[in-house]
């Protein structure tokens, strides 16, 4: 009899946030289990905030001069004090946020669906189509990857569509990698075996089958790949082949001729380089708490208990 | 055994080297066509149209033009650049020991900084400072290396007055400043790397403790120091070896920005300028020459992790 009141109270802790949808209780429990992940996604949430209600958020628009503000620094009316053009820091790191949101996910998006078509069918086909795209993945990926984009962008010509696109061949070749390498450890399942002996088809199979099954996969170097996307888009706009202005875009923001005045206005360089890097900081640190959490190979190897 | 390895290596990198000189071969040539056009008028380049297209190369069967540059390349000859006039080959034989010398120091402070905080933090894994040491990481991961640039030009000279050097000296001018000068950039480029390189020695050292010759160091009483440093970080550092080549693709990726911060006449400035300025035999024959070095490092660390780990050879 004591036994089985133990036992009870052993289910109990379980069982009294029954009250919770099941995602929110997934995520609290996430959030006390990686808080540095969940700082991380924190700050990506602050920077979809800032990308979709800009117009909101920020007190003047990103190409307004204000009469008489030129260089002011950091105070109750500009936030972030204001450029040698006049113009406010806080609302240009505000719509920046777009440029960056924008490029990120698109990009993002389109190299992780190009990136499955190539990693999936490569690994899946196999044979002298899975040594050749190998080999072009190789080589695609021994070129420094500024070298690779500059060269396209200097193909291409700058703009929004450009950048996109060539930052999407370029992630596209690594993700299909890691993706190759994951859908081939898929395979190795005996329900892949079944499905086939019952007669199912090769699509259904890849479909059904092998892609679901990468989905963790996926979302982990998705995730990390948008931070790694920021960093190269805010470069190449630093660079000036990004997006054009007068647009703002983080990287831009630091370059230009706005470097001449930034040693009297430091706060021109500081706030858009923090924005970047705590844009990064946060796809970095929920990529890796998501993989903590979700890759089952890397679950419970780690060091300490997994409460 | 280690002859049939590097063989069959070698048999990798081959078709590698050919898939890529295809692609720096191809990418001037997706050019649209009304682009020589805008050459032309843009930047002088040629007589006219069709002295520019003979000048690129253009004017030839796609193949045959392949061959014929393939061919020019063996013998040492990348062409003409169509805005100094000067051959891409002097070109690059002035730049490339800048790009070396600021490369090996930014890969070489990664290893000497990364190492060691990658050790401590497996040793003392989940503690205080464990956490500090990975987060310091992601962060290092997460700056870009123009912003710490920026900030290094900017604040010291609003704090103390003092603004590092930018502009470059010669080595026969002053050979101690020509040195000096490449610390500071070197440093800022490195810190990439040094965080991913502190991962991986972390992850790996603390991979290694967990083996059973490990406890059996720990058992017959050898000291931690011992432990760690000789039997442990010995394996550990095996797979830190063949990260290298992918570092010194991100190295170079950030010479293009450093150089042309610190003002450095390297490769990586010089690659911006030729893109700017759209001089394609220079695009062509840097990213020809960075991906051979980088092929050539990548076959050079997979030796040396079949000579480090014999485990390797036999897969």
């Amino acid at each position: 009899m004591a036994r089985y009141i133990e036992a009870a109270a052993n289910v109990q802790p379980v069982r009294h946030t029954w009250a919770l949808p099941r995602a929110a209780h997934a995520l609290f429990l996430f959030c006390r289990r990686k808080p540095l992940g969940a700082l991380g996604g924190f700050l990506i949430l602050v920077m979809l905030v800032m990308a979709l209600g800009a117009p909101w958020i920020a007190h003047y628009s990103y190409d307004e001069s204000i009469p008489g503000a030129r260089m002011k620094p950091p105070g109750a009316q500009f936030w972030m004090g204001t450029d040698n053009l006049s113009r406010d820091v806080w609302s240009r790191v505000v719509y920046g946020a777009r440029v960056s949101v924008t490029v990120g996910f698109v990009t993002i998006a389109l190299s992780t669906f190009v990136a499955m078509c190539v990693g999936v069918s490569s690994a899946y086909i196999g044979g002298a189509y899975d040594i050749a795209v190998q080999r072009v993945v190789d080589a695609w990926m021994s070129f420094p990857y500024l070298v690779i984009i500059l060269s396209l962008m200097a193909v291409l010509g700058p703009g929004l569509l450009n950048l996109i696109l060539s930052l999407s061949i370029l992630v596209a070749a690594s993700s299909a990698r890691v993706i190759r390498g994951a859908a081939l450890s898929v395979m190795e399942n005996p329900y892949i075996e079944s499905a086939r002996a019952m007669g199912t088809g090769h699509l259904r199979v890849v479909l059904r089958h092998v892609v679901p099954n990468l989905l963790a996969t996926v979302i982990i170097v998705a995730t990390i790949g948008l931070g790694g996307v920021i960093l190269a888009e805010s470069s190449l706009s630093f660079l000036g082949l990004g997006v054009p202005p007068p647009r703002p875009s983080w990287g831009a923001m630091l370059a230009g001729s706005g470097r001449s005045f930034m040693q009297r206005a430091p706060w021109m360089a500081i706030f858009p380089g923090a924005a970047i890097s705590l844009a990064v900081f946060g796809f970095n640190m929920l990529g890796d708490a998501l993989r903590d959490v979700l890759d089952p190979r890397l679950r419970g190897t780690g060091p300490g208990p997994a409460r | 055994m280690l002859r049939r390895y590097l063989l069959k290596r070698l048999v990798v990198a081959i078709p590698s080297l050919i898939i890529a000189s295809l692609i720096v071969f191809t990418l001037p040539r997706l050019l649209p066509g009304d682009a020589v056009q805008l050459m032309l008028e843009e930047k002088a380049y040629g007589k006219d149209v069709d002295d520019l297209r003979h000048k690129l190369g253009l004017d030839r069967p796609i193949y045959i033009q392949y061959f014929a540059w393939v061919g020019n390349v063996l013998r040492g000859n990348l062409g003409e650049s169509l805005w100094t006039k000067r051959t891409v080959t002097e070109e690059l034989g002035m730049r490339l020991p800048i790009t070396l010398l600021l490369g090996g120091l930014a890969i070489g402070f990664a290893i000497v900084i990364a190492i060691p905080i990658g050790v401590l933090s497996a040793v003392r894994a989940d503690t205080m400072r464990d956490y500090v040491a990975r987060s310091v990481a992601i962060v290092g991961l997460s700056v870009p290396s123009f912003w710490i640039a920026t900030l290094v030009i900017v604040l010291p000279a609003i704090w103390w007055g003092w603004t590092p050097h930018l502009g470059f000296t010669e080595f026969s001018k002053a050979p101690v400043a020509h040195v000096l000068q490449f610390i500071l950039p070197a440093l800022i480029l490195g810190i990439a790397s040094a965080a991913g390189i502190m991962r991986l020695t972390r992850a790996m050292l603390l991979e290694v403790l967990r083996q059973d010759y490990v406890r059996t160091a720990w058992a017959k009483g050898l000291r931690e120091g011992v432990v760690v440093l000789k039997h442990s970080l010995k394996n550990a550092v095996i797979p830190v070896v063949t990260i290298l080549g992918i570092q010194l693709a991100q190295i170079f990726s950030g010479t293009v920005i450093i150089e042309s911060i610190f003002q450095l006449p390297g490769m990586g400035r010089f690659l911006f300028d030729a893109i700017l300025q759209r001089d394609y035999p220079v695009i062509q024959g840097i990213n020809l020459l960075v991906v051979s070095i980088i092929v050539l490092m990548n076959l050079l660390v997979d030796l040396l992790y079949a000579v480090l780990d014999p485990r390797i050879r036999y897969s």
